[in-house]
């Protein structure tokens, strides 16, 4: 045989992602039918528990987006549709786990112990929110993607101090689309480090649609990538969520660091500031409000028979109670002088900085008409 | 030609549309810019009139976009990225120091990089953490890469008509303050502002105040509430600075004041000092005096108020250096 008659050279392997078809994992599937075995070990207690803490997911960010067209609050952004993604995440995390989002999981932080004042001062551009979400081991990332190097670094160092312990990162589907997100996953799998990647796919980033995103069908399969486990989970079931990320934890603790891609849907504008009339129908919209997470979870406790036990509106009363409370304590949060910008930037105030400061302090008391054009906002 | 009523960020969509349409070359992409024209409307329509593939919507990639441009420059395009809010764009800043600020150096002059890169930038927009952030003076470091700042919609337009057809890299920085803060008369069709000249907004003797973006308007606020004699120089093009204009003006006033919302420490003003010092210092009778941003992070939006340089500020600046 010579070279000259060989007919079509042989075939490259292509690895194409039809190749690699993603499941999609769910327990309670949307017509509300459920195969008992696969239920997760939760007691009774901790089923409702979910419910009681979607409901918080929910009403919070409904009292927050009113605050805001009041002009009491700052940019927000509603957490509304993503209720089982958040509260299935965030019920799967142990006391000492760490958690940093990008600020649309919020009830996931309240579970690790956040405190809803926390929250709303948070959402007021009050810098000591970030203190105290830090001390229950939560941040929120506004940099997208940004943090996500830091998971892997947290994690790393809690396998390097042999703590017992995950790091989760909670992201968007936008978020994956940057280079910080790449480099953080690879990097976790190179360390084995005990690190959760949550993704909260709820295909709008701002304007833009997942499949505008990316061209990769799921975010999921990008694991493969990493040489990381990973899984495409309805984020619109939330013991499906809960039970995947259960397991991740798992993984996570034994060295294998996880990519989880929970597929749900932004029924909200991206923030107060967005108008998402300008680009996506509001059939789609209606569709996935169909597709509603609590709505499904209520079925589900139905046919358990825990339903009759649930007295919603109580929940709802007690959770507006809470948010009361924890705004009249949010109103009352102790003002701050101006001093307060130059503390934290270093551990000690470097003699320039105390030089402005000292400058600024003089001015302040020589010219009060300075105040004419400071607005400490929002006002409570 | 008749003239238009356009805010700031009007006029960065009326330069878009008409340099886009005097040039098939002109691409714009960015998060956000397309279907829905902007998360501030700079992009609206743009879509509509020049298709889906001269204006598009990014995934949200930094680097990609910033490194896009480059590559699209060098092969001959014209593309205008915008980088959404200028808190992202150290995400993008390896790809304008090592790769567009040194195309036209690594290779001789053979391949080029064309390009702007749009940013709306600095506080008081009532924002999330790193939306507010004013960092010119790093950007200005680089060799290679020009950066412009505007403070009215003519020059906005102008400006960024020159930023398009320059045949170098532009960071083209936008005041989102004073985006929709105050209108102004803008021609019609086109025109350009020359990049890399400054421009005296009044004359004065007493003294030369320098600014440029938003703080043009609050120096003017605060030279009128203050009466004095004031030149205002308005820099416009941060690098390559029009050194002739400002070291002019402090010889003919003796004394000058500087300002920045950018933080103090590394920010241009110091820049500017120096160049007073290199060209006028026997002219001074006074010290040059800054007024900028405190040297600690942007606050949050409950706080930035304190950080952002006001009248009051910018008047004691004044007071200072004409009693000294």
């Amino acid at each position: 045989m010579t070279r000259t008659d060989g007919g079509a050279p042989a075939p490259v392997p292509w690895l194409t992602q039809e190749d690699y078809p993603v499941e999609t994992y769910r327990i309670v599937d949307p017509d509300g039918s459920y195969d008992p075995a696969a239920v997760p070990d939760l007691s009774d207690d901790q089923l409702v528990d979910l419910y009681r803490w979607m409901r918080v997911e929910q009403r919070f960010a409904e009292r927050m987006v009113n605050l805001q067209r009041r002009g009491e609050m700052g940019t927000i952004g509603s957490g509304r549709g993503h209720e089982a993604s958040i509260v299935g995440s965030g019920y799967a995390l142990e006391d000492d786990d760490w958690l940093l989002g990008m600020g649309r999981e919020i009830t996931a932080m309240f579970i690790q112990g956040v405190r809803m004042r926390d929250m709303i001062l948070y959402w007021r551009g009050i810098e000591d929110a970030s203190k105290y979400l830090a001390q229950h081991n939560c941040m929120i990332g506004i940099s997208i993607g940004g943090h996500l190097p830091v998971v892997t670094g947290v994690a790393w160092g809690m396998d390097l101090t042999d703590t017992d312990a995950v790091t989760m990162a909670h992201f968007g589907d936008g978020a994956t689309s940057t280079g910080a997100s790449h480099e953080g996953m690879n990097f976790a799998g190179v360390l084995d480090a005990p690190a959760i990647f949550y993704c909260q796919n709820n295909q709008w980033a701002i304007s833009v649609p997942f499949e505008k995103q990316t061209n990769a069908r799921t975010l999921a399969q990008r694991a493969l990538g990493y040489g990381l486990p990973g899984v495409r989970v309805d984020g619109n079931d939330v013991l499906a969520v809960y039970e995947a990320v259960r397991q991740a934890r798992e993984r996570a603790r034994s060295g294998q660091p996880v990519l989880v891609e929970a597929l749900t849907y932004r029924v909200d504008a991206h923030t107060t500031s967005d108008d998402p009339s300008s680009y996506r129908e509001d059939e789609e919209v209606e569709e996935w409000r169909e597709l509603d997470p609590i709505e499904r979870y209520r079925g589900f406790l139905e046919a358990e028979g825990l339903w009759s036990d649930v007295d919603d509106d109580a929940i709802v009363d007690e959770i507006d109670a809470e948010f009361d409370a924890a705004l009249e304590e949010a109103n009352a949060f102790e003002h701050r002088e101006a001093g307060a910008l130059f503390e934290y930037v270093y551990e000690e105030l470097p003699p320039r900085l105390a030089e402005q400061l000292d400058d600024l302090e003089t001015l302040l008391e020589e010219r009060p008409e300075f105040y004419d054009h400071v607005e400490q906002r929002p006002k409570g | 030609m008749a003239d238009n009523n356009l805010t700031i960020v009007e006029a960065v969509n009326d330069a878009l549309h008409v340099g886009m349409g005097a040039d098939d070359r002109v691409v714009v992409f960015g998060e956000d810019v397309a279907e829905s024209g902007g998360v501030f409307r700079a992009t609206d329509d743009l879509k509509n009139t020049f298709g889906a593939d001269r204006v598009v919507d990014t995934p949200i990639s930094e680097i990609g976009i910033a490194g896009a441009a480059v590559g699209l420059g060098v092969f001959g395009l014209r593309p205008v990225a915008e980088i959404q809010f200028s808190g992202f764009l150290p995400i993008a800043f390896d790809q304008l120091v090592s790769q567009a600020a040194r195309m036209r150096w690594r290779t001789r002059g053979e391949w080029t990089a064309p390009l702007v890169v749009r940013t709306p930038y600095g506080a008081g927009v009532r924002a999330l953490e790193h939306h507010e952030e004013s960092m010119e003076g790093a950007y200005a470091h680089v060799a290679g890469l020009k950066v412009v700042i505007p403070s009215t919609p003519h020059d906005t337009k102008g400006l960024l008509l020159s930023a398009i057809r320059d045949p170098d890299p532009v960071l083209f920085m936008e005041p989102k303050h004073v985006y929709r803060s105050f209108r102004g008369e803008v021609p019609e069709g086109d025109y350009t502002v020359p990049i890399g000249e400054a421009a005296v907004r009044r004359e004065g003797e007493a003294l030369t105040v320098v600014a440029w973006g938003s703080m043009v308007e609050k120096a003017e606020t605060a030279i009128e509430e203050l009466g004095v004699d004031a030149e205002l120089v308005d820099l416009r093009t941060i690098s390559p600075m029009d050194t002739r204009t400002v070291v002019e003006s402090v010889k003919k006033t003796g004394r000058a004041v500087v300002v920045h919302e950018a933080h103090r420490t590394g920010g241009w003003g110091g820049e500017i000092v120096a160049t007073i010092n290199d060209e006028a210092l026997m002219y001074l009778e006074a010290p040059v005096e800054r007024v900028t941003g405190f040297d600690v992070p942007v606050p949050l939006l409950s706080m930035e108020d304190y950080y952002l340089p006001n009248p009051v500020r910018i008047a004691a600046g004044i007071e200072r250096v004409l009693k000294y």
